[in-house]
């Protein structure tokens, strides 16, 4: 679209999201920033209520109206923090789509899944009715959904959820988008079937060119699926890096206690982080310093006073933590002994 | 990418596309509240269509020589202080009642609804302002708004209507809000919102239809209501005036023979208790069979 195709397609700068809970008016998103060109891929990982989805959410303006958003989201240059919501419905499902984890609700009971696909077509690209059919019958085909041309016509509750997520995968790249959020696209499915709408993801993301920011609460998917990954812990992105190098020397103690904690592999849905002690703090009340210091094990009091920078530890690759000569130097101790 | 696996695992729960609401009737015939609801509102919907072909009296003709006669095989149920036919009158006034209600309940349905749906879609300074209105309005009883339309444009049948469906509307905007906020918050919304959907739209394909069933069973209990209401302004003067027959009216008529003869106020009162109790158990019936938990296979 006119644009270098060394320029970024989504730049995020300091964003900043500030939510109304039960408990008072909570920072949820505390300074986000990162920059994504077309066909880069960036995963989020962190443990459930860190923020990832309220990140997600931003990005899409999906925000309920009382939220407060601070910093700047630009997608091909254009602003669209304050973006008014008729210009917002323009591009949502047609240049940035969503996915979500629960594809029992994700879809409406009362429309066929052929409509629900068609519908963004017709809106966005003013389809007429045959050639959004044409093209639903089509994208359908191209998930992986077994008979398409005959089930087009079936309501969400005649599928698996398996086969729902592949109808919503349909249904948020109907379009071409040019940014793709998927939001625990597999948390809510069977272990079996997870890998497979992984691939069906990625294969598609590879194939059409896009952008995707995958979020998810388990490093495996996190490890097997991005380029580049960004950890959350209490609204802050604590380590950021490429995947590959954050895996090969993680420098922030929450990191590597995810990594210590990750669920064996074949585990459920809902199975909890326990080797980190304590639970993640209420947003309402996190520590003004370094937001892990309540549960870190290399806390000290330079923690406390003062939200840690971002360390350059390698190329690309920056924690924040200003313990990582400790931090890192154990984990490099610990895989040459 | 192919994969078998899915296939097998993700089977089709069946194969033949089949709509949500399959085997409504067969659940609702055997729906015991359902079908004695749907037999009694039959009933006085029938009283009012057959009044409009044939009343075993003309319901207006006032013969004097013959009032307050027995029943007999003339007047099945014996003429009333000005010598009319009861059971004319009951069936001409089943006609003011079910109109009433029919246009009192649609003015509180539609702007219940329009306002309910227009504060869970705009959320905010809207959803407070018509809240705040609903709150006002419901504070002023249909008698009330009755006795002060009465006092402007004087009683009568619009003045009634008019003060029910008024005192209606704050009913259907809390039900409306509350059931469309629950379905604003449900994920598929989301989904829409996230496909580029804009408040009007998903508001009309996604809220509207999925509350739908609450607002008819609603509707019903709010038309025994509205029944009620008539009863009551017609029985105050206010509602329905003569010679136009209504329940109301006959009960008011039968209240100063209360003691000569009570079998007067005894039809009206039955048929008003049939109409209500009817519209109720209709109601409820259709709380059951319309319950999505219940319609959609789970
Ligand atoms: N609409 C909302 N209103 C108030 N608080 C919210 C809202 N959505 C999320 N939160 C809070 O924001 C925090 C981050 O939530 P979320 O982004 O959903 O976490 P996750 O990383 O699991 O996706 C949580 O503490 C959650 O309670
Ligand atoms: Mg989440």
């Amino acid at each position: 679209m006119g644009n270098p195709a060394n320029a970024p397609l989504i730049d995020v700068d300091n964003l900043g999201v500030r939510l109304n809970t039960s408990r008072g008016p909570a920072q949820a998103v505390r300074g986000i920033s990162f920059s994504l060109k077309r066909g880069e891929t960036l995963g989020l990982v962190g443990e459930s209520g860190c923020g990832k989805s309220v990140t997600a959410l931003a990005l899409m303006g999906l925000l309920p109206d009382n939220a407060v958003l601070g910093g700047s989201v630009r997608l091909d240059g254009r602003q669209l923090i304050k973006l008014s919501d008729a210009d917002y419905c323009k591009l949502r499902g047609n240049r940035i789509s969503m996915i979500f984890q629960e594809p029992m609700t994700a879809l409406n009971p009362m429309h066929t899944i052929g409509q629900q696909v068609a519908e963004p077509l017709r809106r966005h690209k003013n389809y007429s009715a045959g050639q959004a059919r044409t093209e639903a019958i089509a994208l359908l085909d191209r998930v992986g959904l077994p008979d398409a041309a005959k089930r087009v016509d079936a309501y969400p509750h005649q599928f698996s959820g398996g086969q729902r997520q592949r109808v919503t995968i349909a249904m948020a790249l109907a379009c071409e988008p040019d940014l793709l959020i998927a939001d625990e696209p597999t948390t809510a499915l069977d272990v079996t079937i997870q890998g497979q709408i992984l691939d069906l993801i990625a294969d598609l993301v590879e194939e059409r060119g896009m952008s995707m920011i995958l979020i998810s609460h388990d490093l495996g998917v996190i490890a097997e699926n991005v380029e580049r990954m960004m950890v959350m812990y209490g609204g802050t992105v604590v380590e950021s890096g490429p995947t590959d190098e954050v895996f090969r020397r993680m420098g922030h103690p929450y990191t590597q206690g995810l990594f210590r904690a990750r669920p064996r592999f074949g585990a459920r849905k809902g199975t909890r982080l326990k080797t980190i002690t304590g639970t993640v703090p209420e947003l309402a009340d996190l520590p003004s310093g370094c937001t892990f210091a309540d549960r870190c094990p290399l806390v000290v009091d330079g923690c406390r006073a003062a939200l840690p920078p971002v360390v350059e530890v390698g190329h690309g690759h920056g924690v924040r933590c200003i313990r990582t000569d400790v931090s890192m130097a154990d984990r490099v101790g610990a895989v040459s002994a | 990418m192919s994969d078998p696996l899915t296939a097998a695992v993700g089977l089709p729960t069946t194969s033949v596309p089949s709509r949500p609401a399959t085997g409504f009737w067969r659940r609702a015939l055997r729906h015991r509240s359902f079908v004695l609801g749907a037999a009694l509102v039959c009933l006085v919907i029938g009283s009012a269509l057959l009044s409009l072909v044939w009343t075993p009296w003309p319901a207006y003709e006032i013969d004097i020589a013959s009032k307050l006669k027995p029943p007999s095989f003339s007047h099945w149920l014996g003429t009333d202080s000005f010598g009319r036919d009861i059971v004319s009158l009951l069936l001409v006034g089943a006609r003011s009642t079910i109109l009433v209600g029919i246009i009192a309940v649609g003015i509180g349905l539609t702007s219940g609804v329009c306002f309910g749906l227009l504060a869970a879609a705009r959320k905010g300074w809207t959803e407070e302002l018509i809240m705040r209105m609903s709150d006002f309005t419901f504070a002023f009883p249909a008698v009330l708004s009755a006795i002060m339309l009465a006092a402007v444009v004087g009683p009568g049948m619009l003045t009634s209507i008019t003060a029910i469906g008024i005192f209606q509307i704050p009913i259907f905007v809390r039900v409306t809000r509350g059931s469309a906020n629950a379905i604003w918050a449900r994920e598929f919304v989301l989904a829409a919102r996230a496909s580029g959907k804009g408040g009007f739209r998903i508001t009309i394909e996604h809220v509207l239809p999925n509350i739908l069933s609450i607002l008819i069973v609603q509707a019903t209990i709010q038309f025994a209501l509205a029944i009620l209401a008539e009863a009551a302004l017609s029985y105050l003067g206010l509602g329905t005036q003569p010679p136009q027959p209504s329940w109301g009216r006959m009960l008011n008529d039968a209240q100063t023979l209360l003691f000569q003869s009570p079998m007067l106020a005894v039809y009206p009162g039955a048929a008003i208790a049939v109409a209500v109790l009817g519209l109720n158990l209709l109601g409820d019936g259709l709380r059951d069979l319309l319950d999505p938990r219940l319609a959609r296979e789970r």
